[in-house]
């Protein structure tokens, strides 16, 4: 399945087969999968209703979680992506699922690293225009989402260096 | 007023370029038509009955002249020539086309506004007391929260794909005109009792809708520069937990009463305890945006006006209109003054553009270049002089924008319904109209006193119709229209929901019914009790014997 990250599309390095490299394996055999594979680069997929508590323990031997996406209208894993991060997950978050150009901003933001999508939407949407919607909107107000400074923040430095060089003048 | 900085200006432009970029990215095939659905939405464009309808924001109901100008400009050059007031404080076009759209997006973005987020499953438009900075049970102005809120929650990119639409009303006053317990989230400014410092208490799992229900304090105190946290924490929980398997179900009223609110509060907490704080850069936010809305340098007068206590005395019928128009100003010789939208026999919440550019010219005149848009969809002029207060009814009367009904019995609230809405089931605007006539008389309305009657055309209750003193809900009962009439209901600090009377009336009947139930209030009341004192007071089994004797007579 095409794989996209922030610099456009990229090769995937890892498989759902059992082959040499990275593994992305379901929930339910996660823990099988660690106890064979000790060595391996292993990731899980996770439906986008899981507790950060069951996956909590596994942070240090995964190298990926992918969120599945049912539908693009389904805003769930940006919500999950969010407290993953925030429970200190620090390897590759994944969306897999329907996701449109629109949304690769909002996803980057709340912590994805990269996005797998279904064949059918590369037939209609270009690396280019996923790359046009990264740029589309320059800051964002929010404060804390991944990678950009917001429009609060670059407010306040505004300010910041404003009083500093008066009082320096 | 709030005024953009150079980000904001920034943000809405390439928000328009963005969106005409989205259009035409639908028209290439490129976007499916479901997948350009909720980007068309999030910038505010419906597809209606006959056309594409525009949602233009009004954040927290606070417009210009020169604003409400670039309004008439866009509504003649591509709309009909007038624009519908909402019940949530935005401002609607019926017939735009949506190749149109992005070019009047520029317009709006030339005059600090935008359509964000007026639709979608997303943090809509923020509404605030529209009385905000003028009233005097004011704790603190809830505007800067509002307009802090409004940025925070512009294609935020964690919340702009939400199980339903969401829905966030302010006050800072003590009574609580904004509706906050009818709301998705209320946030209410107040003084701890104990410490007297301000800071907020939060609502939640409020909304009318298909099952209405009064929202709950979540949190009684939140300390300043903890709103943000506090928000995202309630938006993270019900975007995670909120269901999604049924569009009826899915707003977070229908979360917190299956989860019940202790246990919402404990995932709400939780949620809060461990993600970060923003209060730094919530602070300096708030006290950049502040002074904006503390720039009104105002006369110092008298509190009693001379010139105004004559004209009323001299001129009977302006000093009916006084009678519901004024709202008391903190400052002294001033009035906030409500302007009925609501001509007998007219469209509510409707103005032609002429309207709004004389209006505009009024606004600037009299209050400073500043106007509200009300819930009830009605516009106030908030810092008129007392002085003054004549010679702007004057102005008034010969635009056609003068009359004396706030709060009475034919200041209707009602949605567009069947004649644009593509919800609709049933038409709102021909039975405000009727029931307008019916009550039309200026001496029979001030008899009867306060009395709201809200209609709505389908059970998504745009018009409010739970919370109305009368209620009314267009339905469709094999092919025919039927309406539905409630009673009791009350949008304040009582929130309460109206009852049913009894089995649903064809559109011709609803006027009559009305009149009875009228009647039977005017038979019963007690020296100054008002209509739904009287309802609280007899309860609404006392009103159901007349309602239904008319129906059955109907019937026969």
């Amino acid at each position: 399945m095409p794989l996209l990250d922030r610099m456009g599309w990229r090769t995937d390095d890892f498989s759902r087969d059992d082959v040499d490299g990275g593994i992305i394996v379901p929930l339910a055999a996660l823990r099988s999968t660690l106890d064979a594979r000790r060595a391996g680069v292993i990731g899980v997929e996770i439906s986008n209703d899981v507790a950060v508590d069951r996956l909590a323990p596994y942070f240090a031997q995964l190298a990926l979680i992918a969120i599945a996406f049912p539908a693009f209208g389904d805003g769930r894993g940006f919500s999950l992506a969010r407290r993953l991060r925030q429970a200190g997950f620090a390897g590759r978050l994944r969306a897999v699922g329907p996701l449109i150009p629109d949304q690769g901003p909002y996803a980057f933001a709340c912590g994805f690293d990269e996005i797998e999508l279904p064949e059918a939407s590369l037939a209609r949407q270009s690396e280019a225009q996923w790359a046009a919607a990264l740029g589309a909107i320059s800051h964002a107000y929010q404060p804390g989402y991944a990678r950009q400074t917001s429009i609060f923040e670059r407010r306040r430095a505004a300010r910041a260096h404003k009083q500093e060089s008066r009082s320096h003048a | 007023m709030y005024a953009y900085d150079e980000f904001d200006e920034r943000f809405v432009r390439e928000r328009v370029a963005q969106f005409r970029d989205q259009v035409a990215r639908r028209l290439s095939g490129s976007l499916t038509e479901d997948e350009f659905r909720p980007l068309r939405l999030q910038n505010g464009l419906y597809l209606q009955l006959h056309a594409y309808m525009l949602r233009i924001a009004i954040p927290y109901g606070v417009l210009s002249s020169r604003q409400l100008r670039q309004l008439a400009l866009i509504a003649d050059r591509f709309d009909k020539g007038y624009g519908h007031f909402t019940t949530r404080q935005n401002l609607q076009f019926n017939w735009p086309k949506l190749s149109d759209a992005p070019d009047i997006l520029d317009l709006l973005a030339d005059v600090g506004m935008h359509a964000i987020q007026t639709s979608g499953n997303c943090i809509r438009n923020v509404t605030a007391d529209h009385f905000a900075g003028v009233a005097r049970d004011e704790i603190e102005d809830p505007r800067p929260v509002a307009e802090l809120l409004r940025q925070w929650s512009s294609l935020h990119p964690e919340f702009s794909f939400l199980p339903r639409k969401f829905k966030v009303a302010v006050t800072g006053a003590t009574e609580d005109r904004a509706v906050l317990k009818a709301h998705d989230v209320g946030v209410r400014i107040l003084r701890h009792p104990e410490s007297g410092e301000i800071g907020y208490q939060i609502l939640a799992g409020g909304g009318l809708g298909r099952t209405p229900m009064i929202g709950k304090v979540v949190r009684d105190f939140l300390p300043k520069g903890q709103l943000l946290a506090y928000l995202d924490a309630i938006m993270r929980v019900y975007n995670s937990e909120g269901r999604r398997d049924n569009k009826y179900k899915a707003r977070i009223k229908i979360l917190v009463h299956e989860l019940g609110l202790d246990a919402f509060r404990n995932a709400v907490e939780s949620e809060f305890a461990v993600g970060p704080n923003w209060s730094a850069e919530e602070t300096a936010e708030l006290a950049r945006i502040a002074p904006s809305f503390s720039k009104i340098a105002y006369d110092d007068l008298p509190a009693v006006s001379r010139i105004f206590e004559a004209a009323k005395l001299a001129n009977p019928t302006f000093a009916e209109w006084v009678e519901n128009a004024l709202f008391p100003h903190r400052v002294a010789g001033y009035a906030a003054v409500t302007i009925s939208l609501k001509p007998v026999g007219g469209v509510p919440g409707d103005m032609t553009s002429d309207q709004m550019r004389a209006f505009a010219d009024l606004a600037e005149r009299y209050s400073s270049g500043e106007l509200r848009v009300t819930h009830a969809q009605n516009l106030v002029l908030p810092h008129v002089k007392l002085d003054d207060l004549f010679d702007l009814w004057r102005t008034l009367g010969a635009l056609g924008l003068a009359t004396a009904n706030v709060g009475l019995v034919t200041d209707i609230i009602a949605c567009p319904g069947l004649d644009y809405c593509a919800l609709a089931t049933a038409r709102s605007i021909p039975i405000a109209q009727a029931i307008s006539r019916r009550f039309g008389d200026s001496a029979r309305q001030r008899e009867i006193g306060p009395l709201q009657i809200k209609i709505s055309g389908c059970i998504n209750a745009c018009g409010h119709h739970h919370v109305g003193h009368i209620g009314i809900l267009g339905l469709e009962k094999r092919g025919q229209e039927s309406y539905q009439v409630t009673l009791g209901g009350e949008a304040s600090d009582n929130l309460a929901i109206g009852e049913l009377l009894g089995p649903g009336l064809s559109a011709d009947e609803v006027a009559d019914a009305i009149e009875r139930i009228v009647a039977g209030y005017l038979a019963k009341r007690r020296p100054g009790e008002t209509f739904i004192e009287a309802v609280r007071r007899l309860g609404v089994n006392a009103f159901k014997s007349a309602f239904l004797r008319g129906a059955q007579d109907a019937a026969a």
